[in-house]
């Protein structure tokens, strides 16, 4: 039913500005609004299927079976024990097939591949499969496995001076303007701090899981993916298969954060045991096994030097930032990449380099990059305000750009300012207390800010629209709904432009035989994907403006109903045997020519108690731009879900990597502590208007990230504020607390 | 083995060493509890036996003969929604959906066990307890929430509880009578 078929392709590349949206003409009047989820009434009563859960006949279950050292060769492993218990098929391993760690988001190529040599503790060597699950778990526990060990890499401390430059990628490692050392030195105010931040695991709900099923020489693969379109072609040069020979089905994913971007081990040992054994088999990885196995956001050393003249004018920005990653894989946590172009400084020096460590592979989390670069960025900010005495807002403001500092180039659209404004003053930011003054019984109070920036991007993206005999439309593309919004706002574009009434709008998503969507990350997801449906119903527009016999600006669609020229007609009686269409955008020039970004701006309350040290988030407020709000409520929810992890990110996410052999000590949910209800108070979220025409035709940017950059650089300023003590290594736990706190 | 889940009689014999929760997701069918960490720290899990809200991942099967199981599946269906479900859908309480129904079934039991008068972490005075968005978010916090829909389903929860109109009451006469 899926692919491409009759009817009009309309593809558009961002080349130039798109000043007009169809989104500000149509009249359904149902773009932007607070709606509620179309796919929630599946959700909270247990009928949306995650990929674990498809009810195939007769399914094999599979479990994992780890490597137990850090480094080593196999050289001998023994399932015979395993294969004898009952219940069990077989143990299954193919040392050169199996995936050595997951893929990265986007790529096309199969990921390291090879586990017989083991390249760090907890990489998958086997699969036991058997008639049911308890029997496969068992066996697992029964295989015995020799290892040659090998000499390892796993401190992080020990090594750092080894540092290497990665290779180039989209994001340059290094870039130096100006010179920073002799800025520094001729400025007035100085800051030169360190920053730390640890491992940390995206920890989605849902576990990594994968139910694979050949059919003539065929794979189905019901996955927890986020991009399946390039998951495919990963899976597809992973086993050795041609692409049209793979299929992922993901209509409904637990979360993904990133490490659900690139496939996963368990993929290749379900497909691999599903083919010998000529059955379904279904992988789920245990909660441990995601915390050994799949991608952890990599710990960061940020040097961060600020030099300023007396008005707190910045002359010298530099940030230069360590980070950890297998050998040979390039991928580099981006501390710096909102560095480029946060602020105004002519002499910068922003450098990332990887210690090479054999820990398990780093790649995306949730904001890769900003996250913890605004952990540094955002506190050397509010320590030179403290230094210069000036307020932190105000500092931001000296320091606002007119264009791109470093390209050039103007921005697409950029309200920092009246974010930090417009949040003081919700806030109540004038009332804040000199550091360490407001003190209420045994609790210190404090508040902090912090800037919001994430660059805004967009992906390639293909849908098909297609309405009905009956006048409801279909929208298919092989775009993931991760917890985003997707499938509501891309109904709501539908409705929008088609002028249908929500409930005529059937989404269509997560399956690889419908054109390829961008997937779900980069908070790339509602500009891309939403463009191509929006292109699509364009073009739909076009056909119906033909079929009516009118001009097409001489039509409003509406209720369902096609009225112009006097007449009123139901859609459903000029479709005919049915229309359809293409739409498909592509990134252009506008991402040269434009700098874009969303932007906002954190505000955080904290009371520590000057007893115990416990910090407690009191009260928290994020002000975002991001463009054109395409749903007010699954908007919020995004940026609540940010500013969330940002309370981790600050208070308690920390992966601990034991230094003799780099296993990961802490893996599971008891041990990384992720925050509970208990921990987040009622935050507040609000949207300023903006429009960005040079983005996308939806005039939307992206909103998935911005929430979590910054939110935890404004607790901790907050900690600052209510203590005095300027803690600069992350997580801000008590025990670092303690010594600064005033006698009780 | 017999086995009450939603009202209905289901009959198995389930492995020793198989988990009540997954006898629901891999033996009967009833997918909706969710799987997300299989060791009773993250409350995806939670289901209502014989009234009370469990972690049905660290409870066996073989120890729930007769017993009374509520999942998901029997508080509602998508055309007809309990009211928590309903108010998890218009408050946004979810996000990826994968938490929610352990959320829903852990609601449920919780206000159950406010009404009952049982004190939590945080009831500071209780002569004179007060239901508030405190007791919500520590009475739920069993229940992570990746997405972090925390604030939403506080709000969720807060406007069922009010509309019942028996959850506060209720917490005070039985503290009155002594329990
Ligand atoms: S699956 Fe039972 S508590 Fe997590
Ligand atoms: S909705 Fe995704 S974990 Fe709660």
């Amino acid at each position: 039913m899926f692919g491409f078929g009759k009817g009009d392709t309309n593809a558009l590349t961002m080349n130039t500005a798109h000043p007009d949206s169809l989104l500000d003409t149509s009249a359904q009047d149902v773009i932007g609004k607070p709606l509620d989820r179309v796919d929630g009434p599946k959700k909270v009563s247990g009928q949306a299927t995650y990929a674990a859960e498809y009810a195939l006949d007769d399914v094999a279950y599979g479990y994992l079976v780890r490597a137990t050292v850090g480094t080593g060769k196999i050289t001998d492993l023994d399932a015979s024990v395993a294969r004898a218990m009952p219940g069990v098929i077989d143990v299954i391993t193919d040392y050169a097939t199996f995936l050595r760690n997951p893929q990265q988001g986007g790529e096309t190529s199969a990921p390291t591949q090879g586990v017989e040599d083991v390249a760090y503790h907890g990489e998958i060597i086997a699969i036991v499969v058997a008639e049911s699950y308890e029997a496969a778990r068992d066996a697992a526990e029964q295989v015995k496995v020799t290892y040659a060990p090998g000499e390892g890499r796993y401190s992080f401390l020990a090594h750092r001076e080894e540092a290497e430059k990665p290779s180039t990628q989209q994001i340059p490692p290094h870039h130096k303007q100006g010179d920073v050392d002799t800025a520094m030195a001729e400025a007035v105010h100085t800051i030169d701090v360190t920053y730390t931040t640890p491992s940390q695991n995206s920890a989605a709900m849902e576990p990594h899981a994968s139910l694979a099923v050949w059919q003539d020489g065929a794979l189905t693969l019901y996955g927890a993916y986020q991009m399946p379109a390039s998951d495919k072609l990963q899976l597809a040069k992973s086993l050795g298969v041609s692409a049209d020979k793979v299929r992922i089905v993901a209509a409904f994913v637990g979360g993904g954060f990133g490490s659900k971007l690139g496939i996963a081990p368990e993929s290749v040992a379900a497909a691999i045991a599903a083919k010998r054994l000529g059955r379904p088999v279904k992988a789920v990885m245990a909660r441990q096994q995601v915390f050994d196995a799949t991608v952890r956001r990599s710990n960061t050393e940020q040097r961060m030097r600020l030099g300023a003249d007396a008005d707190g004018r910045l002359t010298a920005i530099g940030h230069e930032t360590l980070v950890s990653n297998l050998p040979g894989e390039d991928f580099f946590e981006p501390a710096g990449v909102a560095t480029h172009f946060l602020y105004e400084g002519e002499n910068r020096l922003i450098t990332h380099d990887i210690v090479r460590l054999d820990w398990m592979l780093a790649g995306s989390m949730r904001a890769p990059g900003e996250a913890v670069g605004l952990i540094a960025l955002e506190g050397a900010i509010d320590e030179l305000a403290e230094k210069i005495g000036i307020d932190p807002i105000e500092l931001r403001r000296r320091n606002e750009p007119r264009e791109d500092p470093e390209k050039k180039v103007p921005y697409s659209s950029r309200a920092l300012i009246p974010c930090l404004e417009r949040g003081a003053e919700k806030f109540g930011w004038a009332q804040r207390k000199p550091a360490g003054t407001d003190r209420r019984g045994d609790w210190l109070y404090g508040i902090g800010v912090a800037s919001a920036a994430r660059s805004n991007m967009l992906q390639k993206s293909a849908a098909k629209v297609s309405i009905d005999g009956q006048g409801k439309a279909h929208v298919e593309t092989d775009m993931t709904d991760i917890g985003t919004g997707t499938y509501t706002i891309l109904a709501q574009i539908t409705a929008e432009i088609l002028g249908l009434p929500l409930e005529d709008v059937i989404v269509h998503l997560g399956d690889t035989d419908a054109p390829p969507g961008a997937g779900s990350g980069g908070s790339w997801g509602a500009g891309s994907s939403g463009s191509s449906v929006y292109l699509a119903c364009e073009a739909l527009r076009g056909q119906i403006a033909k079929a009516m016999g009118v001009a097409e600006d001489a039509m409003t669609l509406k209720d369902g109903r096609v009225i112009a020229d006097n007449r009123s007609v139901p859609l459903a009686e000029l479709v005919g045997e049915g229309m359809e269409a293409t739409g498909q955008i592509a990134p252009g020039k506008q991402e040269q020519l434009f700098n874009q970004a969303s932007y906002g701006a954190h505000f955080a309350e904290v009371a520590v108690n000057v007893v115990t040290g416990e910090v407690r988030v009191k009260r928290m407020l994020g002000v975002f731009t991001a463009g054109r709000i395409l749903n007010a409520k699954t908007a919020r929810s995004q940026c609540l879900g940010g500013m969330t992890f940002g309370i981790g990110c600050a208070l308690t996410e920390e992966l601990v990597h034991d230094p003799r052999n780099g296993k990961i000590v802490n893996r599971d949910l008891g041990e990384y502590h992720v925050p509970v209800n208990a921990d987040v108070p009622q935050l507040e979220v609000e949207f300023l208007q903006e429009r960005d025409i040079h983005a996308n035709p939806l005039h939307a940017k992206g909103l998935g990230e911005v929430g979590i950059c910054g939110a935890a650089g404004a607790i901790g300023n907050a900690l600052y504020n209510a203590t005095g003590v300027r803690v600069r290594d992350y997580p801000l736990t008590l025990d670092k607390l303690l010594e600064g706190l005033p006698a009780v | 083995m017999h086995f009450t889940i939603n009202g209905q009689s289901y009959q198995a014999e389930p492995d020793i060493r198989t988990s009540l929760l997954d006898l629901c997701r891999e033996h009967l069918g009833l997918t909706g509890s969710k799987k997300g960490c299989d060791h009773g720290q993250c409350g995806a899990c939670t289901m209502l036996v014989n009234g009370r809200r469990i972690n049905s991942c660290l409870s066996l099967a073989v120890m729930h003969q007769d017993d009374e199981i509520v999942t998901i599946e029997g508080l509602g269906t998508p055309e007809d929604l309990h009211p928590l479900q309903s108010a998890f859908v218009r408050h946004d309480g979810y996000q990826c959906g994968y938490c929610t129904p352990g959320q829903i079934c852990s609601a449920v039991g919780m206000l159950d066990e406010v009404r009952k008068g049982w004190p939590s972490h945080v009831t500071g005075d209780l002569d004179a307890p007060r239901f508030n968005d405190d007791e919500i978010s520590e009475r739920m916090s069993g229940n992570i929430c990746r997405c972090a829909a925390y604030p939403n389903i506080v709000d969720a929860i807060r406007e069922v509880a009010e509309a019942d109109g028996t959850v506060d009451i209720a917490l005070r006469q039985t503290v009155e009578a002594g329990a």
